[in-house]
């Protein structure tokens, strides 16, 4: 006998079939009866209860990010899901697959401008990758599986599900048996061969090659792909924002991240390479600066899952639409002959030469490190990385999350990021302000036995605080949170100084005490204002079986350099103060 | 800007076509016309776009990203029957009445409607024909017009056959109350 489920039920089941195992939500009207539900089945499905939609978005893409697994977040209709807008949002631009489940007034009132009515498929409809209105309950087992399918594959996107509450409500006898019904959506996962070895052939027969590594490196789980492949045909790579971690920072051939505040070496590299292999990375404008301007002596080999992005910023002379895993085992097999090796091999050596000799005459990572501006200051931020980085290398079971601001390209600069993939997690597309504390608990959530390090600045921490209160009631103990705390929305303020002769406007921001605060929060707390204080800081936080907030009060006015003005060439560096 | 004519078949669910014109507005193109219906195929409607894009490729890439659309294409250099209807309530007065039934058939338009002081006309062809059409009855004084947009069909064997698609969009029978 087939027994009736509500569609609440349904639900449940349904993401139980699909290995999900955490939710992250807050509860309301409408989607009381997914709740409901939920109760019976929370030895399979663990719900996180946050502080805010926001938070909860956040922590089902922090949760997604660092395990390539579907994120889950729960909002109630209206403010509960307008609240996941922005975390959608920015799952949208990195890729992110991520599940929104939201209540909907029931189908009675639909339409009605009903209480706490919105018409969030129709708001999220450009920030996803598909959505969904359910009004009845038996569509629920297929939807589920449809929008779990898409969120996960190809160039994975977050999916939004609109249940009405009386589809949750209605008691029906679920069908589990059903092909999907796609007949639009087929994700070329095997690059063209003949392109591939058209790619091969312009590598062999370079230079000056240069490989980009994107976040799709990082996705398809590429990483000692990409090694061995730079390996055989030793050739340099950069690691954008995201694809940090796809190749170790030790690695002799990585050269760093590109574009914006990349670095010189690594931005010259691209102006200077003749064929540019680009792979998983979408030419995002803060990597290429100015496109037309962009790698102008190079012939692009683009190889990206989604067709839409090849040809959409860089012109591109092979495009390789696929997985880049799968291409990367498709280029390791037709590998070029022993003697067009060598060949490139023998130019490789030089070129790496000129490479390295641009980092040494440039602002390099080491020199960067032994500054000398800094020398007056009482805790330039730049120590703090430096101990971080010192306890980074001692202690290789971490993630680490940031925020977005200074903080984040000195962490993407600064920190030597060995670990593997998946270990830097941050924004970047949509560069969410008050993405990390909450990212920081769903990465948690996945992965109680690493330190989950956040860094952040004074003015991202304050706008998603409130999520330390979720870290305590699940009873988290592996976030440390890092706050850079100069008393600035730090990166507006460098563009003020640097491009608006030091208007300083709406910038200066003040907070409270931050220690207290963690405390307030049953965390604990520490402050530090001297260099001298930093690495027992760090150690002690590392050492305690709990959270720890960390208050960094660093110099004010520090800049991040090098960087090129928006809308430059990448070629036009400002490397230090004037 | 060139205009270009684009051919779509996508699976015909509520919310399709607002998701087309939602992405063509938001990446920036101007639609010039969009015209949906049935296709051969139940669960697979039919859009003729056009569109002003200097960069046609990027408006099908992006087209494609829609989970729900199956098929784009550019056809506007290839052989195709392009049509277009108008209808045209015009003032017609006894006195002019004589005179716009003769150039109903030049065009080869048809009388749908008569009244005391106006006539409904219907007329179909190629968009410049129906340009051609309005502009010659314009002085004889237009009271409402709707023009359908473009339709367009790729001429001999190649083409758009939504009968390909349908197989597979028979494995489940909820897809058309789904949003």
């Amino acid at each position: 006998m087939p027994e009736n489920r509500t569609g609440a039920q349904i639900m449940c089941e349904a993401l139980i079939r699909e290995g999900v195992d955490v939710m992250f939500g807050v509860p309301g009207g409408a989607i009381m009866p997914f709740y409901f539900a939920m109760w019976e089945y929370r030895e399979q499905l663990r719900h996180v209860l946050c502080r805010h939609e926001q938070g909860a978005g956040h922590a089902a893409e922090g949760y997604a990010r660092s395990t390539g697994r579907i994120g889950v977040c729960i909002g109630t209709s209206g403010p509960g899901v307008t609240n996941l807008v922005t975390p959608i949002a920015d799952a949208m631009m990195d890729s992110t697959p991520l599940l929104a489940i939201c209540g909907q007034v029931s189908s009675t009132v639909l339409g009605r401008d009903a209480f706490q009515e919105t018409d969030i498929t129709g708001i999220t409809m450009p920030i996803t990758k598909h959505n969904y209105l359910v009004k009845r309950a038996e569509d629920l087992p297929y939807v589920f599986k449809e929008a779990i399918h898409i969120a996960t594959t190809g160039r994975p996107g977050p999916v939004l599900i609109d249940i009405t509450k009386d589809a949750m409500q209605k008691s029906v006898v679920p069908n589990w048996d059903f092909k999907l019904n796609l007949p639009g959506y087929k994700p070329n996962y095997h690059g063209n061969r003949k392109q591939i070895r058209e790619a091969l052939r312009l590598l062999a027969h370079a230079k000056k090659p240069l490989i980009i590594a994107g976040n799709g490196v990082v996705m398809s789980g590429a990483s000692d792909e990409l090694r061995i492949f730079a390996e055989k045909l030793r050739v340099p790579v950069i690691t954008t924002l995201h694809g940090i971690g796809s190749i170790p920072e030790s690695h002799p051939l990585n050269l760093g991240m590109p574009g914006m505040h990349g670095w010189v070496h690594s931005n010259k590299a691209i102006q200077e390479c003749d064929v540019l292999f680009n792979i998983g990375g979408r030419f995002d404008d803060r990597v290429t600066g100015k496109a037309s301007t962009f790698a102008p002596h190079a012939k692009v080999i683009h190889v990206d899952i989604d067709p839409s992005e090849i040809g959409k910023n860089v012109k591109v002379t092979v495009p390789i639409v696929g997985d880049a895993r799968n291409v990367l085992l498709a280029l390791l097999e037709d590998m070029p002959s022993q003697d067009e090796l060598s060949q490139l091999h023998g130019h490789a050596s030089d070129w790496m030469e000129h490479i390295r000799d641009l980092q040494d005459k440039h602002q390099g990572k080491q020199q960067y490190k032994n500054r000398s501006a800094t020398e007056n200051m009482t805790l330039p931020p730049h120590d703090v990385y430096d101990a971080l980085n010192a306890t980074m290398a001692k202690n290789g079971n971490y993630v680490l999350v940031t925020d977005v601001g200074q903080h984040q390209m000195w962490a993407a600069q600064l920190l030597d990021f060995n670990a593997g993939p998946r270990t830097h997690i941050t924004s970047g597309g949509a560069a969410t302000m008050g993405f990390s504390v909450p990212a920081a608990l769903g990465v948690a959530v996945a992965h109680p036995e690493k330190t989950v390090w956040v860094v952040c600045g004074d003015g991202g921490f304050q706008m998603t605080n409130q999520e330390m209160a979720t870290i305590i009631q699940e009873g988290i103990k592996n976030v440390k949170v890092m706050v850079i705390n100069n008393g600035y929305l730090g990166m507006v303020r460098q563009w003020q100084e640097l491009f608006e002769n030091k208007r300083y406007s709406g910038t200066p921001l003040s907070g409270p005490n931050f220690a207290k605060l963690a405390e307030a929060y049953y965390w604990k707390g520490i402050t530090v204002e001297r260099t001298a204080d930093v690495q027992t800081a760090i150690d002690e936080a590392l050492a305690t079986d709990g959270p720890v907030l960390i208050d960094f009060q660093v110099e004010r006015e520090v800049n991040v350099f090098p960087m090129v003005p928006q809308n430059k060439s990448i070629g036009e560096m400002i490397e230090s103060e004037a | 800007m060139r205009k270009h004519t684009i051919v779509a078949l996508v699976q015909d669910q509520p919310g399709v076509l607002t998701r087309v014109a939602g992405l063509i507005r938001r990446r920036g193109y101007n639609i010039e016309s969009l015209a949906v219906g049935h296709s051969e195929q139940p669960e697979i409607s039919r859009l003729t776009i056009v569109v002003e894009s200097e960069d046609v490729e990027q408006v099908t890439k992006q087209l494609y990203r829609l989970i729900e659309v199956i098929k784009v294409s550019d056809v506007t250099f290839d052989p195709t029957v392009e049509r277009e209807m108008v209808v045209i309530k015009l003032h017609a007065p006894s006195a002019t009445r004589h005179e716009i039934v003769s150039m109903c058939g030049v065009f080869e338009a048809k009388i749908v409607d008569v009244g005391t002081t106006t006539m409904i006309i219907e007329m179909t062809g190629t968009p410049s024909k129906v340009e051609n059409f309005i502009e010659v009855v314009r002085p004889y004084g237009v009271k409402e017009m709707m023009r359908t947009g473009r339709i367009a069909m790729v001429r001999g064997v190649r083409g758009h056959n939504a009968g390909e698609y349908v197989e597979q969009a028979n494995g489940n029978g909820v897809a058309s109350s789904v949003n």
